[in-house]
Parts: C-alpha cells; structure tokens; sequence
C-alpha cells in the first residue's frame, strides 16, 4: 500500500540556548533538512574551502582542531585518521547506529540537517583519499533514512557528491546504508561486520583495528555522526575559532540529551568544560530544575553504560576527562536525570535487562553474565531475593569486569572514585557496560535492595550451596 | 507471494550495485522483502541469496540476528512501545501495560484482526519526549493512555492513512544515476584514486598528515 499523505514528523527535542552552535545552527528552520535551506545558509562552503586545500591540509585543520570523537570512546578524530596504513582501497563508515540508552542527537542531526552530515562525510573522504562512504542509519529511523535519501540525491544531482565534484576530478560516493535492530552494530567493528551483510559481532583487536584491517579487511575509518556533523564549520572556521569554545582537553561544544525527571528536558548543544551537571539541571535556558521540585536521586552522565553519579558530582564540568577521572564517562551525551521518588531496584533492572537482551552472545562472560543479572535481579525486584543476592551480582559484575569497577565518590561515607574504563573479560564494551547499573546502584543505595529480599531464616538455610543456579537446574533437569 | 516482484527484483539489483561486494547489500535486501510482504519470507530469503551469491542459510543467519526482521507475518501495525530508563522514568511500563490491556495482547503477540502487534522495545532515540512509541517505526511523543486510545481509534476507523504498512521504512530512496556515480571497484581491484594521488607530495606521507 502507497501512504496517500504524507507523515507529518513531530517538531520536538531540540531545545535552543544562548550557546554557541557549531552543529545545530539551522535547527530551527523549519526546512532545515532541504537543499535550499542549506545553500541559502552556507552550506557545501566547508567542502568548498576543502577543495581548495591539500587533503593533508584538510586532515591537519582537524587533527589541530583536536575534534573528539562524539560517539562514546571520545578519541580525536584527527589521530584516528592518522593510524590508516598508506594502504589503497580504504573506506569511510559514519556509524549512526545510535541506540545507547538515552542517546539522542544523531538522529536529530541526520533528520534535521542532513546536509550537513553529507557534506562532513565528503570532507573527509577527500581528506583521507576515499572514494566510498558508507552512512549507515539505524534500521528504526525511518524519518532519519528518508530525509538522507532525498538529501543525497539532491546532492548527487547539485554536484555536491558523486563523480567529479564542483566540476574537480575528485570523485566521492556516498552510500546510505540502514540496519535492522541491533544495539551491538554501534560498536564499531560489529558495524563492519553488519555492513558485510553479516550477523553484527565484534571482531576481536588486535587483529581487527578497522583503520588496518576494517570493512573487508581493508583499512577504515569508522566516525560517528556528530563528530562529522562538525567538519563543515571547523573548515569555514578554522581549528583556532573551534577551540576557542569549550575547554583545552575538550574543544567545541556537545550535543546533550537531557531526559527523565527534569522540567525541561530536550537536546542542547552545550560548550564543553564549561557548564556543569548543576548548571544543566537547574539552569533557566537549559532544564529548569527537577520535576516538582524534587530532590535529585541519581544521574546517568553519559548513555547506559555509564556509572551514575549523584549530587555528589552536580559541580564537574561537563568534560569528558573530568568525568572519566571521577568514576564515569561522557560517552554519547546522554544525561538521565533520576528524582527522589525513583524505585532504583526497578531503574537497575531495566538498564540490565537492556545489556542481557542486546548481548550478541559471542562472548560467554556477557551472554551467560547478563542474563544472570536480571534473572537474580528481576527476583530480588519480585520479592524473591535471597540473602546473598546482592553479592552473587558483584560476583558475576566481576566475571565480566574483574577488578575494581569505575564508580564515582561517596562522600558522606567517604569512599573515592574509581576511575574509567572498566577492564573487561569480552571482546567488547557490552558486557561490561551491564556491570555499571549494578555497581552504582547497589554501593549507593544497598539498603533499598536488602528490602526487598526477604530476611527469612527458612530460606537462607534452603537456599542452594552449590553454586547460584542449583535450584534452577534441578528444575530444568527435571 | 514472496519471491521478490519484477520490479523489486530490479531494485534489489540496483541497490546491490552500490556496494564492493554484494553480501553487503543483505540488510537492505532483507528489507525489501519485508516491504513487499509485511515481512521475510523463506523463498525471499532464497531468492536473496541467489542474488548476492550466498548460501540460504547465510540470509537466515543474517536475518535471524536482526530484530527487525520477521519471519512470519505480524500484525499491519507494529506498535513499539519503549520502556527503557527514560521512559520507564515517565510511565512507559504502564504505557504497556495500557496497550496489553486494551489490545488484549502479549508483547509479540498480534490482534485477531491482524492489525496490530505490541512490543516491549529498547531505547528508540526519544528520550526527553517520553514516553514515546513507534507505529511502524514512525514516532509519537509524550503518549499519555488515552492518547494511546485515540491513536488506535484512528487507525481503526481508517483515519491514518498517512502510516504506512509494517514493513516500509523511507518513503524515498537513495538514487544514484549512472552518469554520476563516482565509481564502484572490488576491494581486491580499488587503488588509489587519481585526484588523491596528484594532490599528494608523496604516497608514505598520506593520511598521516
């Protein structure tokens, strides 16, 4: 059946502040997704000065800029470029997998300016001498893949990509390539993987660095969506102009995704290492404070698979290494504010439950781990705790991340942070990333947990001794 | 019905063109044949795997990983309900817990009618508008429970016709005419292409710039 009229999307998330806007300054154009729009606000002029430059020049303007990786892992994008091999074919891949929990900014820039991303995408296949590009769209985005799709051929047929650009010799194709549900292809060498038509599992590193051995064992860069989103005004601009916003270890700004229990939550595109989680929550032209004036429980800094941080943290700049020195990370910037009234158990639950569903399975820490997780977490939830539950689940955290796990600071009960990144058992970040939820949530807040579980003396003493699972066992052998 | 149509046939030629290797265009593929059918059907599956040069149970395996992809028919409308953290926060289980009840289904599950099937998903990229829902992975914001009525109301007495049946995502699709292509090699054929290479002092300095 053919649609007889058009979806009409809902206008809604992103949130304009007095900050700078280097990725989002035609957001709030209606039309900010068509070709006129772009042109008529300076868009393809980032490709253009390229053009005029070397590509090495174009590469060294971004490695100078020290642009970040937006995607999670926050490497400079410039450096990355570097670590390709003089090895010839080698491709481009924009992961704009984007399906972190609470992540929520390349969609908005792939359905709103997707211009800009096209024309990021050409810029650094001519800065790395590449002629094909891969975007690969999460399957669930279906606005995301139109809007690109018509973007694209409006572009090929504008002479903004495709073969000879602007009238040069430089040829570039860039592909739009969509998934189907699969949180794990965000990782970037299951992406690869998916984009070769397989199952997305991660390859192991070494061998497989994709800027070596990547998309058909070729090198290959793999960038996020928001960090190209970038490359159009850092080349108009300049690498000086860009790190004149945000902090030295931390130029530019960040799209942030603000949800949960604030009064005002949304997507704003913030200067980095300048304002503060207290700033964001409470601040007139960002959040406006927690819901009824509630007080605040618990956040989740950076996507999912961050450690939460508390009232304790309200006054570290939104950084990524000051935040990675305290305990989480800033990954996708995604900010989940919890308020007081948060069942927390509940709140763990979910976020496990999560990581044991997208568990691709290939490595049996995190396949048989995270299921663990949530079956000993989802009956400690359903009052059917036992005693050692809660120690069970720091026993499996550790099967997948052995060692002290990052956490932030407690001050009232003095206990410091543990720095980020967890170490990991698994080939990838997803195991471990299960282990986040249950180690924030039971060091702060183990009373609420102990609750739940029943204090009876009958079910300690029937309670298995040989392992966790003995019970279940005998019942599935039966 | 379930090989791909002529025309679809045509289609899935041309997105296969595209890619270095034709396993690449699987997903795609797949896609396309949830678009003509609602969803994947086995002969599909065959049929893509004569396409691409694979062996039937490469597209299966594929197809399997992906949850996106049906291998059985479900109901026109595909109502993803998230109840990840953010929305868990702002009553996306009791969103689900509404749509159950009023649906009379489990999530997975499809109405006797054939018209919708509910499921329990993960994060859908709305956050700060939750809770939030697909229908046929096109969103609604902020869904309150009788929001959530209404919106079943209206399709059922035909009034979104501007949803498209499960199985079509973009209503445009990426095009690329002949005379514009930049060019599409086998990785073992590609090298380095002639612009980049007359705008470069010398091959070992490349990319390291």
């Amino acid at each position: 059946m053919v649609a007889t009229n058009a979806y009409v999307p809902h206008a809604a998330g992103y949130v304009d502040n007095d900050g700078p806007k280097i990725v989002t300054s035609r957001f709030l154009h209606e039309d900010s997704y068509t070709l006129v729009r772009a042109l008529a606000t300076g868009g393809y002029d980032g490709l253009k000065d390229a053009l005029r430059r070397s590509p090495a020049e174009v590469a060294g303007e971004v490695k100078n800029a020290v642009l970040l990786g937006r995607g999670g892992a926050g490497f400079p994008a410039g450096i990355k470029w570097g670590f390709m091999p003089p090895v010839w074919p080698r491709y481009l891949v924009v992961n704009g997998d984007e399906s972190e929990p609470g992540t929520y900014k390349d969609r908005l820039l792939m359905e709103r300016d997707p211009h800009q991303l096209i024309e990021g995408c050409v810029i650094t296949c001519y800065a790395l001498g590449l002629n094909q590009c891969f975007l690969y769209v999460r399957g669930e985005m279906a606005l995301a893949q139109e809007r690109i799709a018509q973007a694209l051929n409006d572009a090929y047929a504008a002479g903004y990509v495709g073969k000879n650009i602007l009238g040069t010799d430089v040829s570039i194709d860039v592909v739009l390539h969509w998934g189907a549900g699969a949180y794990i292809v965000g990782e970037e060498t299951a992406l690869i993987e998916s984009l070769e038509g397989n199952p997305g599992r991660p390859r192991l590193k070494p061998p497989f660095f994709p800027a070596a051995k990547g998309l058909y064992l070729k090198p290959t860069i793999v960038n996020n969506v928001e960090t190209l989103a970038n490359l159009p005004w850092l080349m108009v601009n300049g690498a000086d102009k860009f790190r004149s916003y945000g902090s030295e270890k931390s130029p530019g700004t960040r799209m942030l995704a603000i949800s949960g229990h604030v009064n005002r939550p949304g997507v704003y595109e913030v200067e980095q290492g300048v304002v503060t989680f207290r700033d964001l929550f409470y601040g007139e032209q960002f959040c406006q404070g927690i819901r009824d004036g509630n007080a605040l429980k618990a956040f989740v800094p950076g996507g999912g698979s961050a450690p939460w941080f508390f009232e304790d943290q309200l006054d570290l700049p939104i950084e990524a290494s000051e935040v990675g020195s305290q305990g989480s990370m800033l990954g996708s910037g995604a900010i989940m504010v919890m308020d007081e009234t948060t069942d927390i158990v509940k709140a763990c639950l979910r976020l496990v439950r999560f990581y044991a569903r997208e568990s691709c399975g290939k490595c049996t820490p995190c396949r048989e781990g995270t299921a663990w997780e949530e079956k000993v977490l989802q009956r400690i939830s359903d009052g059917h705790g036992r005693p050692e539950d809660l120690d069970l689940l720091l026993e499996i955290g550790q099967s997948i991340s052995p060692g002290d796990y990052p956490v932030a600071s407690f001050i009232s009960e003095d206990l410091d942070p543990v720095p980020f990144p967890p170490k990991q058992t698994t080939i990838c970040p997803l195991g471990p990333s299960s282990v986040a939820p249950i180690t924030s949530a039971v060091r702060r807040f183990r009373s609420e947990f102990e609750a739940l579980i029943p204090k009876s003396e009958l079910i300690s003493a029937t309670a298995p001794t040989v392992g966790p699972d003995a019970v279940e066992q005998l019942e599935v052998s039966k | 019905m379930s090989r791909l149509s002529a025309a679809n046939e045509t289609l899935a030629r041309e997105i296969i063109s595209r890619y270095p290797r034709p396993k690449s265009a699987l997903i795609p593929l797949l896609h396309l044949a949830q678009e003509q059918d609602g969803y994947v059907a086995a002969d599909a599956m065959e049929q893509l795997a004569e396409l691409v040069g694979v062996a039937p149970a490469e597209v299966l395996g594929t197809c399997t990983f992906y949850e996106m992809f049906k291998r059985e028919p479900v109901g026109k409308y595909v109502l993803n309900i998230c109840t990840n953290l953010s929305c868990q926060l702002n009553g996306g289980e009791e969103l689900l817990h509404h749509a159950e009840q009023a649906l009379g289904v489990r999530p997975g599950d499809v109405t006797d009618d054939g018209l919708f099937t509910v499921e329990d998903v993960e994060c859908i990229a709305a956050c700060t508008e939750a809770p939030c829902m697909q229908v046929n992975y096109r969103y609604e914001y902020r869904l309150t429970t009788s929001d959530f009525d209404e919106l079943i109301n209206d399709i059922r007495t035909g009034n979104r016709s501007d949803l498209p049946e499960h199985g079509t995502l973009g209503l445009v699709r990426q095009h690329i005419p002949a005379d514009r292509l930049a060019g599409n090699e086998s990785p073992e054929e590609a090298g380095t292409p002639s612009w980049f290479a007359s705008r470069q002092p010398a091959p070992e300095d490349s990319g390291k710039a």
